[in-house]
C-alpha cells in the first residue's frame, strides 16, 4: 500500500493510540469496563491493522509467528499456573485469597484478590491477541502461497 | 432514549435484511461491518459497554478483515440457486416463529424483578464490595474470581480453536513457514 501515504501516516499516528486503550482496558479492567477478552482482541486490532497498511512481512517482523505461537499457550499458562500457586501457597485452585501479603497496604498495593485477578485477565489477554494474530497470520498468509 | 434505540434497531433489520438479499459477497461484508457497528452501539445503550467493546473489534473489526482475505481466496459473487427450496424455507419459518414466540415469554427489560436479578444469586453484588476488597467492577470480580474456572475453560477454548486453525489451514505448507520463520 506504498501508494496511500495519508492510510500509512494516519496508521502510524493511530497505532499507538489503539495499543494504549488496549493496555488501559486490561489493566484498568478492575474499575472500568473491560477485562483480558477485550484487552486482546483490541491489541490484536491494532497488530492486524499494521499488517494491512504496512505488509505482511513487516507486521511479522514486529510480531514473529514463532513467538505468537509460543505465547497463545503462555497465556493459558499463566492462568491455569495462577491456580497451581494458589494450591502451593496451600488454598484451593484459584482461591486468590492466599496471595494476600498485606505489603506496604497504605499505598493501596492489591490485595490477593485484586492480584489473582490481576494475574489471570494478564494471561486471557495474552492468549486472546495471540491467537487472534495467529489466525490473521494463517489467512494473510494463504494468498501469498498459491 | 427510545428514538435512538428504536432508530438502531430499525437499522439493525434493514442491514440484516439487505444482507440476506444481497449476491455481492463484497459489500455483503462490508454491510456485516456495518451491522457489528450498530450491534455494539445496541450493546452501549442495554449499559453493557465491555460487550460492545469485543463487538466493535472482534466483529467490525477481525472478522471482516478476515472475510475479507477469504474472499480474496474465493469468488466476489455468490452462486444464484435458481431452484425454490421447500423445504430449507419451512425449517427457517418455523424457527423463526418459534423465536418470536419465545420473546413472548420474556419479561420486561430493566424490571428490578427479572429472574436474572433474582435467580443466580444477587449475593454477588452485594458480596464483591467485601470479597474484592472495594474492586468496584462487579462484573470482573464474577468472572475472573467468583467464576474463574468458567473463563479458564473459556481461555482454553480460545487457544483450541487457534490450535484447531493452524492445524487445518497449514495443512501441506509447512516447509513454507519454515522459509518465513
Amino acid at each position: 500500500m506504498t501508494d496511500f501515504p495519508i492510510i500509512r501516516v494516519v496508521t502510524k499516528l493511530l497505532i499507538p493510540y489503539i495499543l494504549l486503550f488496549a493496555f488501559y482496558v486490561q489493566f484498568h479492567g478492575d474499575y472500568g469496563p473491560g477485562g483480558g477478552f477485550q484487552a486482546g482482541v483490541i491489541f490484536a486490532a491494532a497488530i492486524i491493522l499494521y499488517g494491512l497498511v504496512f505488509g505482511l512481512a513487516a507486521v511479522k517482523k514486529v510480531a514473529p509467528p514463532i513467538v505468537i505461537e509460543k505465547l497463545m499457550a503462555a497465556g493459558v499458562l499463566v492462568y491455569a499456573g495462577t491456580g497451581i500457586a494458589t494450591i502451593a501457597l496451600g488454598g484451593k485452585f484459584l482461591d486468590y485469597d492466599v496471595l494476600e501479603h498485606h505489603f506496604l497496604t497504605e499505598y493501596h498495593f492489591p490485595s490477593g484478590q485484586h492480584l489473582g485477578i490481576f494475574l489471570v485477565e494478564c494471561g486471557v489477554g495474552i492468549t486472546v491477541t495471540a491467537v487472534m494474530t495467529m489466525i490473521f497470520y494463517t489467512f494473510a498468509g494463504r494468498r501469498q502461497s498459491p | 432514549m427510545m428514538v435512538i434505540e428504536f432508530a438502531i434497531l430499525g437499522m439493525l433489520v434493514t442491514t440484516a435484511v439487505t444482507i440476506a438479499r444481497m449476491r455481492d459477497l463484497w459489500a455483503a461484508i462490508m454491510f456485516t461491518g456495518i451491522y457489528s457497528f450498530l450491534s455494539a452501539s445496541w450493546m452501549l445503550l442495554l449499559d453493557a459497554p465491555d460487550v460492545s467493546f469485543t463487538e466493535a473489534a472482534v466483529g467490525a473489526g477481525i472478522s471482516t478483515v478476515l472475510m475479507l482475505s477469504t474472499l480474496s481466496l474465493t469468488g466476489k459473487e455468490e452462486k444464484k440457486s435458481k431452484r425454490f427450496a421447500p423445504i430449507p424455507f419451512l425449517v427457517v419459518t418455523v424457527t423463526g416463529c418459534a423465536l418470536i414466540y419465545g420473546t413472548l415469554d420474556m419479561p420486561p427489560m430493566g424490571d428490578p424483578n427479572d429472574p436474572i436479578h433474582l435467580h443466580p444469586d444477587p449475593g454477588f453484588v452485594e458480596r464483591s464490595q467485601t470479597d474484592m476488597h472495594g474492586m468496584p467492577n462487579v462484573v470482573t470480580a464474577i468472572l475472573a474470581s467468583y467464576r474463574g474456572y468458567d473463563t479458564l475453560g473459556e481461555t482454553t477454548v480460545v487457544l483450541t480453536a487457534g490450535i484447531a486453525v493452524l492445524l487445518i489451514l497449514r495443512r501441506g505448507k509447512e516447509e513454507h513457514v519454515e522459509a518465513e520463520l
